[in-house]
């Protein structure tokens, strides 16, 4: 057993048209035992960024704070709001510091970028767990169920999907993904984050 | 909390070592990072240099990126191709590109490839192989066209053909028999394309596309993509699911603030 499954949890990203989402499941596990099925996994950074932190719930926990306080810390020095791109690359060098003792955590961002025109480009990056970042143009995944996850997200992905759409998409690949890992599940939460809204969903998943 | 310091002092931080040690003492093996079990090549032609890579990136047999960039760019005439741990051959690379431009800055003129060899060299050897970084550096300087390996404990190579990663033996099989002294640019670009596709087709660890980058004293020419053998052809249909398909228990919508107008009421205040 590796460390990563030790506590179970899986985050995937998916782009769309003018929007992106990003999905978790709820589970908190002591190995194979269930502790709590309402542990929060993904976190907003700003209006527009979420942050998902799958792997070793004591590191989750630890890295949501390391990351509010250099978001923080950005935001007062600069006097704006962090920019996604540049997001990436700070949780990217929060984890390569610790390249030689890590933490368990395979970081999954999703969000929504300021382009000079006035508008938004859709954003999603994933680093590894000492900070290798992975900018994809489709969708990115993490957790104990990757592997399944790649595979949903393969066939059922495809580009230019409407936010509407784009629920379902991620929703679908992601309950079912879950459903064949053992080590995640018990309930999702989807966000889909749009220009002008973000609509946060509680999935009816199984429970076993 | 740990104490996320904002003026950290430089370098690694191990203050997670004794816990994952523990860990390690427990019998639960560290988990793996990304590693780009790749194809890179570099060859000398008649005048500078070509640099190939395939862009595939894995995470034990899994591929975690299909379409990543191995080309990094050190200086406007000098670019390196990484292979071994994704991560550290990002960061090592960007370290020594802006010691680079530190140096230029400093010296005031253009820097030489060997001295970004030098520096990498060092780095590397100062860390016993642990920052697992093997590297093709290529560019052309005042000496003219240069060519470098480097692997992960230090040691370098000078040749006129080299190749490093996983494919590295298919891609010298392809060098050894198709490389001649003073080839033209064409003609290395097509051995260089042919090496890299070499290690797409017979190594596992690398696939997808190849991307090249030739250097000339004066010209850098970025090539993404330059040759894509394994396009996923378009669906046959789509997989949309009906609006409603999955079951929610609970909503909630946060309103973002898109345009504000600022609109001025009353008079200036008086200020004379």
């Amino acid at each position: 057993m590796s460390i990563m499954e030790y506590n179970g949890g899986s985050v995937i990203a998916m782009v769309g048209k003018d929007c992106v989402a990003i999905a978790s499941d709820l589970r908190l596990g002591n190995q194979a035992l269930g502790i709590s099925s309402n542990f929060q996994k993904i976190f907003p950074v700003t209006d527009r960024i979420y942050l998902g932190l799958p792997g070793l719930a004591t590191d989750v926990t630890t890295l949501r704070e390391v990351f509010r306080f250099r978001v923080n810390m950005y935001t007062i020095k600069e006097e704006r709001e962090i920019e996604p791109e540049t997001f990436a690359h700070l949780v990217s060098s929060t984890l390569y510091e610790r390249r030689f003792g890590p933490y368990f955590i395979e970081p999954v961002m999703a969000g929504l970028s300021k382009v000079a025109t006035g508008g938004f480009k859709p954003f999603i990056a994933a680093t590894d767990l000492i900070g290798c970042l992975n900018f994809a143009k489709d969708f990115v995944v993490a957790g104990t169920a990757s592997s399944k996850l790649y595979g949903a997200a393969e066939g059922l992905w495809e580009p230019d999907l409407e936010p509407e759409q784009l629920f379902e998409t991620i929703s679908q690949t992601m309950l079912n993904a879950v459903d064949r890992d053992a080590y995640s599940g018990w309930g999702v939460v989807v966000h889909v984050i749009e220009k002008d809204k973000i609509t946060t969903r509680t999935l009816k998943g199984r429970m076993d | 909390m740990a104490t996320a310091a904002v003026y950290s002092s430089p370098g690694f931080d191990f203050s997670n070592e004794i816990r994952n040690n523990f860990l390690a003492s427990k019998g639960i093996p560290l988990p793996k990072a990304t590693s780009t079990g790749t194809t890179i090549v570099g060859c000398i032609f008649e005048d500078g240099i070509i640099l190939g890579a395939d862009t595939r990136a894995t995470e034990g047999p899994i591929v975690a990126d299909k379409n990543c960039e191995k080309i990094h760019y050190i200086t406007e005439s000098i670019r390196c191709c990484g292979a071994g741990t994704a991560a550290d051959t990002e960061f090592v690379t960007n370290l020594i590109s802006s010691n680079m431009e530190m140096h230029a800055l400093t010296h005031n003129r253009k820097p030489r490839v060997v001295t970004a060899m030098t520096m990498l060299k060092q780095y590397l050897f100062r860390y016993q192989g642990h920052v697992g970084a093997a590297l093709v550096l290529g560019g052309v300087d005042a000496t003219g066209p240069n060519l470098f390996t480097i692997a992960p404990h230090g040691s370098t190579d000078k040749l006129p053909y080299v190749t490093m990663g996983s494919g590295s033996l298919a891609a010298m099989a392809v060098f050894e028999s198709g490389w001649r002294k003073g080839m033209s640019r064409e003609e290395a670009l097509t051995l260089v394309k042919s090496a890299i596709s070499a290690g797409i087709f017979n190594d596992l660890g690398s696939g997808s596309n190849v991307d090249a980058c030739i250097i000339t004293a004066n010209n850098t020419e970025m090539l993404r993509n330059v040759e894509m053998p394994n396009e996923r052809v378009q669906k046959e249909r789509t997989y949309v699911f009906p609006k409603g398909t999955t079951a929610w228990k609970k909503e909630e919508v946060r309103k973002l603030v898109v345009q504000e107008e600022v609109r001025l009421v009353g008079e200036a205040m008086d200020t004379d």
